[in-house]
């Protein structure tokens, strides 16, 4: 199937998951366009991180359609590689090699899984290095740096996969205050440079300020959704008012 | 060097005290010998015990029932038998099940020698041990780790041989140690079948000269030595593979 770029690149339709008997997500729609930010907000559990993790199949589904560049990732011929390819991940404990220095994360799956040059892969893997400002830091290892430090390994090692869309899960949650600007101010320049980001998130200044679209989530729905001013001025639904008057 | 030798040889003929594999060549030839196999047996085994617990740790995470029960099965059959019936079962049973080839002069041969045997059922016996270190090793690995390399598009056989197995390997090192500790200490078993080793030679020789009480005392000296030495590589190596910051 041929995509282009006009057509959303990653697109979720009526999907449902549950793990056992629990309903996790009941039918969620949203279609995220080539370029675009969104954040996805909601109270604890009520299935964010699930829902991103079946945009990369980490998680499977069990009802409903989700295209990533027109590919369907529901689909049990599903090549999962080819997928990963183009969908990064980022999460909120970092996860990253702690065996290997800030340079090897970054190289890693360039080399294994793409076949890179391993010089060219070093060459970009430093640059990215030192996009994400951690210039000095190629040779620490994951348990010498700061978590602020680790997430931004986290984010270049993701980038280094040349992906189309990057997934964020929280990546700011696991934080000291203090480093969760250098993490978020990331992330900015990414979606400066034209990422497509898919993040969720509980920061609700930074959401304002970035994204294109905000949605809420609740129990496995979306409830509400809008471009931020929109959203955090004229929330309609009770949910999400209750929600924002905690948060906020 | 003959300095030394002659020593040996006047201190035996004032105190009593027969050291002959230090002042006569031939059992000199033959403690040497011994002291090689025993080092090369160990090697071997060392090896192929390690190999076996990789292996086996990666079958026992298959999803096929069949296998994992396999693995299991063999984990149980050596861990609960002893290694000493382990070995007679394979030089004995299924060495003499074996054909036979021609050898040197026109007779015939086992196609395995004592010391195969011997190297192939240590390796199964210290193999199962490893087995279960090693997935104890690959559970000790978060799973978020492994996540995240399949999220950048890693196959099952990279994640293992590039993430889980290096991360296990350290949790695993002390217990793999002792494991691999023990088998040295296990391979004077293969006296029973004959395998030319440290134990068989210093019986060899003490039968000759009745100096029963002077090669006990050498053998618990070399084995000491010997396992020490070991354990100080051991030792160095888990120091050399530890992780800045982790563990
Ligand atoms: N692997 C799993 N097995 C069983 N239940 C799970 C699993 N993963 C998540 N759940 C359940 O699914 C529900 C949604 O979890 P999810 O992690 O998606 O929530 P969330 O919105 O990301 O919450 P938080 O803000 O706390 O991260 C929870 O009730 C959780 O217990
Ligand atoms: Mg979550």
């Amino acid at each position: 199937m041929s995509w282009n770029t006009s057509d959303p690149m990653v697109s979720l339709k009526d999907v449902h998951k549950s793990f056992g008997d629990l309903k996790v997500l009941n039918g969620v729609s949203l279609d995220v366009m080539k370029g675009d930010v969104i954040c996805i907000i909601g109270p604890s559990g009520s299935g964010k991180s699930t829902l991103i993790r079946c945009i990369n199949a980490l998680n499977d589904i069990q009802q409903g359609s989700i295209l990533v560049e027109g590919q369907e990732v529901n689909d049990p011929k599903l090549n999962k590689l080819e997928l990963r390819k183009k969908v990064g991940m980022v999460f909120q404990q970092y996860n990253l090699f702690p065996h290997k220095t800030a340079l090897q994360n970054v190289m890693m799956a360039p080399v294994r899984v793409l076949k890179q040059d391993k010089d060219a892969a070093e060459k970009s893997a430093r640059a990215l290095i030192k996009k994400v400002r951690l210039e000095g830091k190629e040779d620490a290892y994951p348990g010498e740096l700061s978590g602020g430090q680790q997430q931004r390994v986290a984010i270049a090692r993701s980038l280094a996969m040349q992906p189309d869309v990057i997934l964020f899960d929280e990546v700011t949650a696991a934080l000291d205050p203090e480093t969760v600007g250098e993490v978020l101010q990331t992330i900015k320049d990414l979606a400066e440079d034209g990422m497509t980001c898919i993040l969720v998130t509980h920061e609700m200044a930074f959401a304002r300020e970035v994204a294109d679209h905000i949605y809420f989530t609740d129990r496995g729905v979306i409830v509400e959704h809008g471009p931020p001013d929109t959203f955090f001025k004229n929330a309609q639904d009770p949910r999400t008012k209750e929600f924002l008057s905690q948060i906020l | 060097m003959d300095v030394i030798y002659e020593w040996f040889r006047l201190l035996y003929q004032e105190t009593g005290i027969n050291l002959p594999f230090l002042y006569d060549e031939y059992d000199r030839n033959r403690m040497v010998d011994g002291f090689l196999t025993t080092v090369w047996l160990s090697l071997v085994c060392l090896f192929f015990s390690v190999i076996i617990g990789v292996i086996g740790a990666w079958l026992q995470g298959s999803s096929f029932k069949w296998t994992r029960r396999f693995v299991n099965g063999y984990i149980q059959l050596f861990r609960n038998t002893p290694p000493l019936v382990q070995l007679y079962f394979f030089y004995f049973a299924i060495g003499t099940l074996l054909p036979r080839v021609e050898n040197d002069w026109g007779g015939q041969s086992p196609i395995l020698g004592s010391f195969a045997w011997a190297a192939i059922s240590l390796s199964f016996f210290a193999g199962a041990f490893n087995v279960e270190i090693f997935r104890s090793g690959i559970e000790a690995v978060p799973k978020s780790t492994v996540e995240a390399a399949e999220a950048l598009g890693f196959s099952k056989l990279q994640i293992y041989r590039d993430i889980t197995l290096p991360l296990a390997f350290r949790v695993v090192l002390p217990a793999l140690n002792n494991n691999l500790v023990n088998l040295v200490k296990t391979t004077t078993l293969a006296y029973a079948i004959a395998v030319p080793e440290m134990l068989y030679e210093a019986n060899q020789i003490w039968s000759d000269n009745v100096n029963v009480t002077e090669m006990m005392i050498f053998l618990l000296l070399a084995y000491f030595v010997l396992v020490g030495v070991l354990v100080g590589a051991m030792n160095r190596w888990e120091r050399a593979m530890k992780i800045p910051g982790y563990g």
